[in-house]
Order: structure tokens, then sequence, then C-alpha cells
């Protein structure tokens, strides 16, 4: 993340800009597993979010969807996935599809390794970012929390990485923050925590650690009230950027008092 | 017979995607869908007059909810 003079010396985060459009929010909604239409247009309402992640599956005529037309209300745009794809040539093809039919060069690509993890399947997914760059898309790829993989995507011309911070839907947070901080430092385009976190404090800490913006989908769609989620974890990193960009004091193995120890009053016996 | 979203489907001979779409209730004309025509992509453009020999493996996609 770049930073700018503040006033009164300070800091201050640079605005998300990927492929050179700014995003006035760092919260970026996945679309799945909301139960009710309603509640994710209110959940994408309390979000503040700009850009919504939706999946491209075969048409079901039963189902006439509003999903587009609940995004668009919202003045929101979509990011189509490529989730579900477990390899380089099905990915692609899916954002094909996905460009195709939504109008929309960008693509949050994902193309996973087996089912009970989810986890990228690195080779392919280099494979697929580094086709779609040269066909033209602006690709924000799903990626493990490898400082390597995530340099590796950056160079074949991804316009952002988005290291996990444990498997999707776990809500088990940032596993790993040692190399989420080792991408953070390296990366040239913007870091976009993708998967794993669980509540607010998850996104608050992804953006403590230096990350440009976080993606949830489970955390806010299956909490118990999605809509109050999503409004506390666009609290949440929003306190991780203000947080990051006061300077958190070093942390210290031993106490450091913060009353003075002169003029403590003598208690008689 | 053609395949469309992996079901087998007889149709007439040499139908044109529009044709196909038709045939399944959809409207052709329907914004956020794509069509893929033994994998690879084909263009709203072509929907009218590209058409499917025999065993042609089709798919039609739409956004749907996801992460």
């Amino acid at each position: 993340m770049t930073t700018q003079p503040h006033a009164g010396g300070r800091t201050r985060s640079a605005p998300l800009q990927i492929a050179g459009r700014t995003l006035r929010s760092r919260l970026l909604l996945g679309t799945g597993g909301f139960t009710r239409m309603e509640t994710l247009g209110a959940a994408i309402d309390a979000s503040e979010t700009e850009l919504v992640t939706v999946a491209m599956r075969r048409i079901d005529a039963s189902a006439e969807g509003s999903l587009l037309d609940v995004i668009r209300d919202r003045g929101v745009d979509v990011l189509p996935n490529t989730a579900g794809c477990f390899t380089a040539r099905d990915a692609v093809l899916t954002a094909q599809l996905a460009r195709e039919a939504l109008g929309t060069d960008w693509v949050k690509l994902e193309v996973i390794g087996d089912e009970r993890t989810l986890l990228p399947d690195a080779p392919e997914l280099l494979v697929a970012a580094e086709q779609l760059v040269d066909q033209g898309f602006v690709v924000l790829p799903y990626t493990s929390d490898d400082p390597v993989l995530a340099r590796r995507l950056e160079d074949v011309g991804c316009a952002a990485v988005m290291p996990l911070g444990s498997p999707i839907g776990s809500g088990q947070g940032i596993a790993n923050p040692a190399n989420l901080t080792l991408i953070v430092e390296a990366a040239g385009v913007p870091v976009i925590l993708d998967a794993g976190v669980g509540t607010a404090s998850d996104a608050a800490l992804a953006m403590e650690l230096g990350c440009d913006g976080v993606l949830c989908a489970s955390a806010i769609s299956r909490a118990t009230d999605p809509v109050a989620m999503a409004h506390a974890i666009r609290h949440g990193v929003l306190a991780g950027v203000l947080a990051r960009d006061a300077g958190r004091i070093p942390r210290r193995t031993h106490a450091r008092a913060s009353s003075p120890r002169e003029g403590m009053p003598e208690f008689a016996e | 017979m053609i395949f469309v979203n992996g079901e087998p489907v007889d149709t007439a001979e040499s139908p044109t995607i529009r044709d196909v779409l038709v045939e399944r209730g959809i409207d052709p004309d329907t914004a956020g869908i794509a069509v893929a025509v033994d994998a690879e992509v084909a263009r709203r453009g072509v929907w009218q007059t590209r058409t499917l020999d025999e065993g042609a493996r089709v798919e039609i996609v739409r956004a749907v909810q996801g992460g």
C-alpha cells in the first residue's frame, strides 16, 4: 500500500486503485450464500462496496434471475469470477463467457486444486492469468499466501493479487500473517485479502498488515444477521486502515507504565 | 442431436444458436447471458447465423450468486 503525506506529518493511505480505476470502498462483496435477494441488496448498501462478485453457471429457465437487477439497482459493478474451475482452460473460457455476458474485462480468477480445501492450483492459475492478461482482461487472481506466487502473478500482468487468509468459507481469519506481510511488502499492485475472513477483526487485521482491500462473501452472507455484519466489516476495514496510518506502538516484552511514578503519595502504615 | 447444458436435445437439422435459445424458452435478447459452442465462446453477433452441427455441445450461462 502506498501512503501520502497527511496534515500533521502523519501518513494517509492513498485510495485503492486497480487498473487505473479508483475505488472509494476497500471492501469487495461476494454475492454467494445470501438466501434472499432483499438481504443481498441491503448488505450491498451496508457494506458500501462498489464491486460485487458473481459466478457464471448454466442458465436455468425456472430461475428467472433478478441478481443483476439487484446489483445494478444499487449502483455497483459486477466482478465475475471463475469459481469452480479446476483447469486454466476452463477458467479462461469462463472468463470469456463472463466478458461476453456482462460486458466487463475484469475477472476474479479462481483455479482451484481440490474440492475439500478449495485451495488454488498454482501452476494452472499462473497459466490462466497469463492468457487472460494477453487477451486484455483485468485479472484479479485468487491466490495462496505464497509470496513467490504472488510475485509471479504480478509479473505476468495481474492488476492485483488476492491472497487467501485461510480456506474459502472457513472463517479462520488470517492463518499466516507473516506471509501476508511479505506479499504486501513486495507487491507493486494492490493486495486484496480474499477468503477466510470470519468477522470484522479479521478484516481490520488485513488492513493493519498493509492490504489494500478485503473481499468478503461467507463472512457476511452466512452471518446470523448479514446486513449487520456487512456494516461491521465495513467498519473493520476502515478501522484497520486508520489504525495502520495512525502508527501502532511497538510490541514490548514487558509492561511500560503510562502513569508517572513521580508524585506517588506515601500512605501511613 | 445436440447437447444443451449437458442434456441431449433433438433439433431440426442445423439449427442456429438463436433457434436453440428460443426452443428453450430463452429470449435471445436477454442481457447477461453468453453461449459457448464446443468450448469456444459464440458471440452474440453470430447467434442468428451460426448453425450447429450434429453432436454440438452448447453451454448457455448467466451470472448467479457467487463469491
